[in-house]
């Protein structure tokens, strides 16, 4: 009895340290790749290491960067344990930071003890809108949400193109023939407040602590508990009295409004003004996609998804120093990224094989002395990566 | 101003290039057809869609050879979708997710490369309109339909032959049964497995012949991210088009002609916001899932592994 005691703990310490395993072998292939284009992948990551933690600017930087990662993972963990794949990551974040943005704009005067909370609430109001119409159309008109929020990040480009060079345009910028797409820089007052004399801002606090609350959301509420439950298995939640449409909506509504959000803290925080290149990675660098790596890596866990961030983030910081320093592309932290989601998202198999044998170790020692002191429950029940 | 949109030669120019326009789409979502009809979703064809037209483009503004860069751009495209099998099939990935890490691959590979191997944009001369004797000389029409390039009669050839495999064939068979009903299928001596894996690679080498199409036919160039999208919506067509070729091919063609339409406006500067107009195919694209998702049921084993004994 004691043995199979000792192994189950060590099962789940190797399942906890699954995407550990899948980066490391990811980082393996990318050394590979590195090696193919030339460049010597010790010094490669070298470069990226120095990059990303080498001083206090640059460990702020990588704060910085983390920050939307964590915000718009958070709203994957909501989504994805309600099995809603949100992509719409992107759209939701400009959607969140135009809305903001346009209180902060209509309100110059205002102090910003207001106007700081409150555009943090329009740009979470913003994103929710965004995630809430793939929503409702998965929920109640069976439309793929894959798609429909691929094509909202579409839509949300156009929309910030427009009103960027039109009824949102920087009044300087109008005034002149070749108009650079850009709002006017928000009043000084709205800056969100510096932690320490860095670029380093409030808004990695707020999403620290947000995501404390989504862990309480997701195992300490009924809300939470439902979008889980639905997740796991619709059909038993509709027999349990569940309303499962409503939690589908739900779980992309919420998980919108954190890329929104996302969106509000990083013009507040970082840019003070919004400004477009025409694409949706001018403004978002990525982070609706990269979130969602983030999330991944965090075992779709709020609390783990606070490291798995920050390591993304460094992972985006030094890739600009890997540029300087060995001359590959930062691109290549695209890829590495994607290899990664590949290997993490692949590696489930090995998690899934050795449950099903703890259960079927469960039950020959069932049958060969007596009931087991505890049948271990299967993995995603409790919080516990 | 909108009456400009109405001579003769403007029509003919929106319809030519709309037939044209569709076939990126066509051979991506054809692809796709036969891959979520054998039960797998790929979502990786804009990654697979990327890296082939960024190898269609360097391989032909390396060595002149049109064909060759064809070649090349299939055989990516069939190596990625290799991969993508054995992640979905062997390792029973979420489909999904997977797709996207591939996606997030392409996309930041096809950069890659580009910045290293190329540097700035440049241009080749890719594959020239075809005459078709006495055909292209048919007033209105032979101009719209029969005096475009190889791949585009290509495309269209290929949705025929699609259309063959699936319906009339016992291969198209057996990747209709492993879509719907992968146990029974197994039960019968079908190798799931097998059939997935030729779909899928087939799916992959397709997408990348769209990315060929793209860079060394429609636009002769390669540019980061050049396809914008393009991979996704040629997904949402399958859906829109209940998986079945023709009703595909359908959906390209009213999307690309909306695009092309779209573009003409811009090129008469018709005063509609450009930024709306760019809008109008992805808004289509969720309006036509709306209708066409309640009419008709996608495969059964769409995006199940599938394991036997189970």
């Amino acid at each position: 009895m004691e043995k199979w005691r000792q192994s189950e703990t060590v099962s789940r310490l190797l399942d906890a340290m699954l995407p550990v395993y899948a980066t490391l072998a990811a980082l393996g292939v990318g050394a590979v790749m590195l090696l193919l284009l030339g460049a010597n992948p010790l010094e490669a990551f070298g470069a990226l290491l120095e990059g990303a933690f080498g001083s206090t600017n640059a460990l702020a930087d990588t704060v910085v960067k983390a920050t939307p990662l964590l915000l718009i993972g958070l709203g994957i963990c909501i989504s994805f344990r309600g099995n809603v794949i949100n992509i719409g990551g992107e759209g939701q974040m400009i959607v969140g930071a135009l809305t903001a943005t346009a209180l902060g704009l209509a309100f110059p005067e205002s102090p910003g003890i207001v106007m700081i909370p409150l555009a943090m609430i329009l740009g979470f109001l913003g994103g929710a809108l965004w995630g809430g119409i793939p929503g409702a159309l998965k929920a109640y008109f069976n439309v793929n949400e894959i798609l429909s929020t691929i094509m909202m990040n579409a839509i949300a480009v156009q929309l910030m193109n427009f009103l960027l060079s039109g009824p949102m345009i920087d009044p300087i910028q109008a005034a002149r023939d070749s108009q650079i797409p850009q709002t006017a820089r928000l009043a000084a007052q709205f800056d969100l407040p510096r932690l320490i004399p860095t670029r380093l801002h409030l808004g990695a606090l707020i999403a620290v602590v947000l995501a404390v609350a989504v862990y309480f959301l997701l195992w300490r509420t009924t809300l939470g508990y439902r979008i889980r439950a639905v997740g796991q298995n619709p059909h038993a939640s509709r027999y349990a009295g569940i309303d499962v449409k409503r939690q589908i909506v739900f779980a992309l509504l919420l998980s919108g409004a954190f890329a929104g959000l996302a969106g509000a803290v990083q013009v507040f925080g970082v840019n003070h003004r919004m400004i477009t290149d025409g694409s949706a990675t001018g403004f978002t660098g990525s982070a609706g996609f990269n979130g969602i790596v983030a999330a991944l890596f965090g075992q779709l866990h709020p609390l783990g998804t606070i490291p798995a961030s920050f390591l993304f983030g460094a992972l985006l910081v030094g890739a600009n120093k890997l540029q300087r320093v060995v001359q590959v592309p930062s691109a290549v932290i695209i890829a590495l990224n994607g290899l990664v989601v590949v290997f993490v998202v692949s590696s489930e198999i090995f998690r899934r094989r050795r449950e099903q044998k703890r259960l079927t170790d469960a039950m020959i020692s069932q049958s060969e002395d007596g009931p087991p002191p505890d049948i271990p429950a299967p993995a995603n029940v409790e919080g516990t990566p | 101003m909108i009456d400009q949109l109405f001579t003769e030669a403007v029509l003919v120019g929106i319809l030519a290039s709309g037939i044209r326009l569709a076939t990126p789409y066509l051979y991506a979502s054809i692809g796709e057809t036969l891959s979520q009809r054998s039960g797998v979703l790929n979502l990786g064809v804009e990654g697979q869609m990327l890296l082939g037209a960024f190898t269609a483009f360097y391989i032909t503004f390396t060595t002149g050879n049109l064909w060759l860069g064809v070649l090349a751009a299939m055989f990516v495209g069939l190596l990625m979708g290799l991969a993508m099998a054995f992640v979905t099939i062997n390792l029973q990935a979420e489909q999904g997710i997977s797709g996207i890490g591939f996606y997030l691959f392409g996309l930041g590979m096809s950069d890659l490369l580009f910045q290293k191997m190329l540097g700035t944009v440049a241009t080749v001369s890719g594959f020239r309109p075809i005459h078709i004797p006495w055909l292209s000389d048919l007033p209105i029409i032979g101009k719209i339909l029969f005096s475009q390039n190889i791949l585009v009669y290509g495309a269209y050839l290929l949705v025929a032959v699609t259309w063959f495999v699936l319906n009339k064939t016992t291969l198209g068979l057996k990747i209709k049964a492993v879509g719907e009903s992968p146990q029974a299928a197994d039960s019968l001596g079908v190798s799931v497995s097998r059939i997935r894996y030729l779909t899928v690679s087939v799916g992959g080498m397709l997408s990348g012949l769209a990315g060929a199409s793209l860079s060394i036919a429609l636009l002769n160039v390669f540019q980061q991210n050049m396809t914008s999208g393009l991979g996704f919506i040629a997904v949402a067509l399958v859906y829109f088009g209940g998986w079945r070729p023709f009703a595909v091919m359908g959906g390209a063609l009213l999307f690309s002609m909306v695009n092309s339409l779209q573009l003409w406006v811009q090129v008469l500067n018709i005063p509609i916001p450009s930024d709306f107009a760019v809008m109008m195919p992805y808004v289509l694209t969720i309006i036509a899932l709306v209708i066409t998702v309640q009419r008709v049921r996608p495969p059964s084993a769409l995006t199940k592994p599938f394991e036997r004994g189970h």
